[in-house]
């Protein structure tokens, strides 16, 4: 017998089943998502990152993101994912910009010695602060992962209420990727006395961009 | 208690600091999760818990069914699962992967299932070095200690402490403020990361609808381990399964809150299988290794079955009066405080540590703050009842049992009962002073007895 079937075997005995004996029904998943209109959405979301110490910029148009961002992104290396939201905000434009790439090697030694990784997301949770990335040909991982600094820029459209609210939109998050990521605020630890310390591992600032025009 | 480490735990007792930073930390972490789950904050928390705990009831009680609709999810996306009886199973699979990919480094995130089977020694054997990347277990792990809490492992160490470990085992300078030290520890192993060949990671949860992993962290280094290395191995102990990705939504919401106070913790990473055909990152394998490692044992009981719906928050640890004066070493295996106490027994065999279901004062503190609502105290009850019978079996236990006998013969017979009790009442104070009693009496005030007698106080009334 294999290790698996001694396994299963051994629960069987235990709980008094059969294989393939049928399961009775579970109940419905109860979702709570509070209804609230676009304004609320973003006001909550802001707040909710600010309370982790993280930015938010708010700004009406897709053509406001840059100029908004010019100080930040002045004299550093920048890396991006090829979200095409980002092209439409002229991200993909600036000169000290590395994006478009194919080639694994290559994006992931970028990824490593950028000072900013920008990206959009696919939905951000307002009553968390949350930026939750689907990967996949428009989002990979790194890019919010290996740099010091992470920028978020999406419209004000992809916030919705909850996790409630993602995974009454998402029931089945892994057809559609190998990854969903929530990145709630900076990475941060308290591991040494309890004083916390953000920026461990992953980014220690993080920057949302909210554009109220669609 | 016999058998009780009680040398180890009178030195904890009798460390001043070292009971200022357990009582401190605890009590941080109780106030942050009192904080997060206000009525005003989550006027839904009792009912998540009870729902947390029917849908884990409901799991557990059907979950041969669960895991093969978990390994048939898995498959679907590419992955493989591997079932593992032990910890030499789990070993001689990583050994045999990594000689055949010819990989030499491993980066660890975070797992108390693989502290479970030391996983990192049994490697070592093998010219195979295993990194722990959590900043807590990493200071452990150069430091050869065991984890001190589930969630806060370095509980117990001080900045200097740390100081002493960096310079001893990385050769830097004296550095004691936390920041610069976890920039030195952020150096080191980032080159780790970007150099290793598999990372293997624990899973919080496993979810069966979408044969995914599912790992919750604040530092990112669950993350870096999972997308990183070239293979993503996820160790999980078989009880780790939920049936639906929209039960998360219970989960989740309960898991940060009890652990640290955060309504969502920095980073949930949902993983299903290794990178797919666009994505430019990410592994290209992916292996769930599912462990038994004595949990099927556990099934058995229908009422200590619940030992097995722990999400390992950490919260009964933080709310126990016994953890937050005895610390976490002196508990005989890496699971410590109140679920140590019942899950350690279940695994070893109660009378492998006989003392330790006992030692507890059933204040219940744990169970009213579980997540999941697992009633600590009674299956406490239940193994103290195991030892207890255990002992008879062996013979011992007599002179309690006989002791047990005479003071119910005794009490069922007031004409001997009042005379002696008249007596006794004289010797109270000098009782603690004899004997055994001594050790008992100890960390105890006895009450002073009522001037006057129930027996009396009721006779005088009689008359008149």
């Amino acid at each position: 017998m294999t290790s698996r079937e001694q396994i299963l075997t051994s629960i069987r005995s235990a709980l008094g089943r059969t294989a393939g004996q049928s399961v009775p029904p579970l109940p419905q998943p109860v979702l709570r998502v509070p209804y609230s209109d676009h304004k609320a959405l973003v006001d909550t979301f802001v707040q909710s990152l600010e309370k982790l110490a993280g930015k938010a910029i708010v700004v009406r148009a897709a053509a406001d993101v840059v100029p908004a961002l010019a100080k930040i992104l002045e004299g550093k290396r920048l890396v991006a994912s090829n979200a095409s939201y980002l092209e439409n905000c002229g991200i993909r434009a600036l000169p000290n910009l590395q994006t478009g790439f194919t080639d694994p090697a290559a994006w992931r030694e970028a990824c490593a010695t950028a000072d900013i990784g920008i990206t959009s997301v696919d939905y951000a949770l307002a009553s968390t602060g949350t930026f939750v990335m689907l990967a996949s040909q428009q989002e990979a991982r790194l890019e919010s992962l290996l740099p010091p600094v992470h920028i978020a820029v999406f419209p004000r459209s992809r916030i919705v209420a909850n996790l409630d609210a993602l995974l009454g939109l998402l029931p089945l998050p892994a057809e559609q990727t190998s990854s969903m990521v929530l990145i709630t605020g900076p990475s941060r630890t308290a591991d040494i006395e309890q004083i916390l310390i953000r920026g461990v591992h992953g980014p220690g600032e993080v920057y949302a961009v909210i554009v109220e025009e669609n | 208690m016999a058998g009780a480490p009680t040398a180890g735990i009178q030195k904890t007792i009798d460390d001043p600091r070292l009971q200022l930073a357990i009582y401190s930390a605890t009590g941080r972490l109780v106030s942050h999760r009192a904080g997060s789950i206000r009525a005003d904050l989550l006027p839904e928390y009792q009912e998540l818990r009870t729902r947390a705990h029917e849908l884990k009831r409901h799991t557990i009680d059907h979950l041969d069914h669960y895991l093969e609709q978990f390994e048939s999810n898995v498959v679907a996306h590419a992955g493989k699962v591997i079932f593992c009886r032990d910890a030499q199973e789990v070993a001689d699979f990583v050994l045999g992967l990594a000689k055949e990919r010819h990989a030499r480094l491993i980066v660890k995130s975070k797992s108390m299932t693989t502290e479970e089977i030391d996983f990192n020694e049994r490697l070592e054997h093998h010219q195979l070095e295993a990194v722990e990347t959590d900043l807590g277990e990493y200071i452990l792990q150069l430091a050869h200690q065991r984890p001190y809490h589930i969630v806060a492992p370095a509980l117990h160490m001080t900045r200097y402490d740390v100081a002493e470990v960096f310079t001893k085992s990385l050769g830097v300078e004296k550095e004691v403020e936390p920041e610069n030290q976890t920039k030195i520890a952020r150096a080191v192993l980032r080159e780790k990361f970007l150099r290793a060949d598999i990372g293997v990671t624990g899973a919080n949860f496993l979810v069966a609808d979408s044969g995914a992993v599912v790992v919750v962290e604040n530092e990112g280094n669950a993350r870096l381990t999972s997308s990183a290395p070239r293979i993503h191995i996820a160790i999980a102990g078989i009880e780790k399964v939920i049936p639906r990705a929209q039960d998360l939504a219970v989960y989740l919401n309960l898991l940060g809150r009890s652990a640290t106070g955060q309504p969502l913790s920095v980073y949930t990473s949902f993983l299903s299988g290794p990178r797919r055909a666009d994505d430019l990152d990410g592994p290209d394998e992916f292996y769930v290794i599912l462990l038994d490692n004595g949990r099927t044992m556990l099934l058995v009981d229908p009422e200590k079955r619940e030992s097995l719906f722990c999400i390992r928050c950490g919260a009964c640890l933080n709310h126990c009066p016994v953890y937050r004066k005895i610390g976490g070493h002196n508990y005989p295996w890496i699971y410590s405080g109140p679920i140590g106490a019942i899950i350690t027994p279940q695994f070893h065999g109660v009378m492998q540590h006989p003392w330790l279901p006992f030692a507890s004062s059933l204040c219940g503190a744990c169970a009213e703050v579980c997540p999941v609502k697992i009633d600590i105290p009674k299956v406490l009850l239940k193994l103290r009842a195991e030892v207890t019978e255990a002992k008879s079996r062996e013979g011992k236990g007599g002179i309690e049992r006989f002791a047990f006998r005479m003071f119910a013969w005794m009490m069922t017979h007031p004409k001997i009962y009042l005379p002696l009790a008249s007596i006794g009442k004289k010797f109270l104070p000098v009782l603690p002073k004899l004997g055994p009693l001594g050790k008992w009496a100890s960390q105890r005030e006895l009450p002073k007895p009522a001037s006057q007698s129930f027996h009396k106080w009721w006779a005088d009334r009689q008359v008149r």
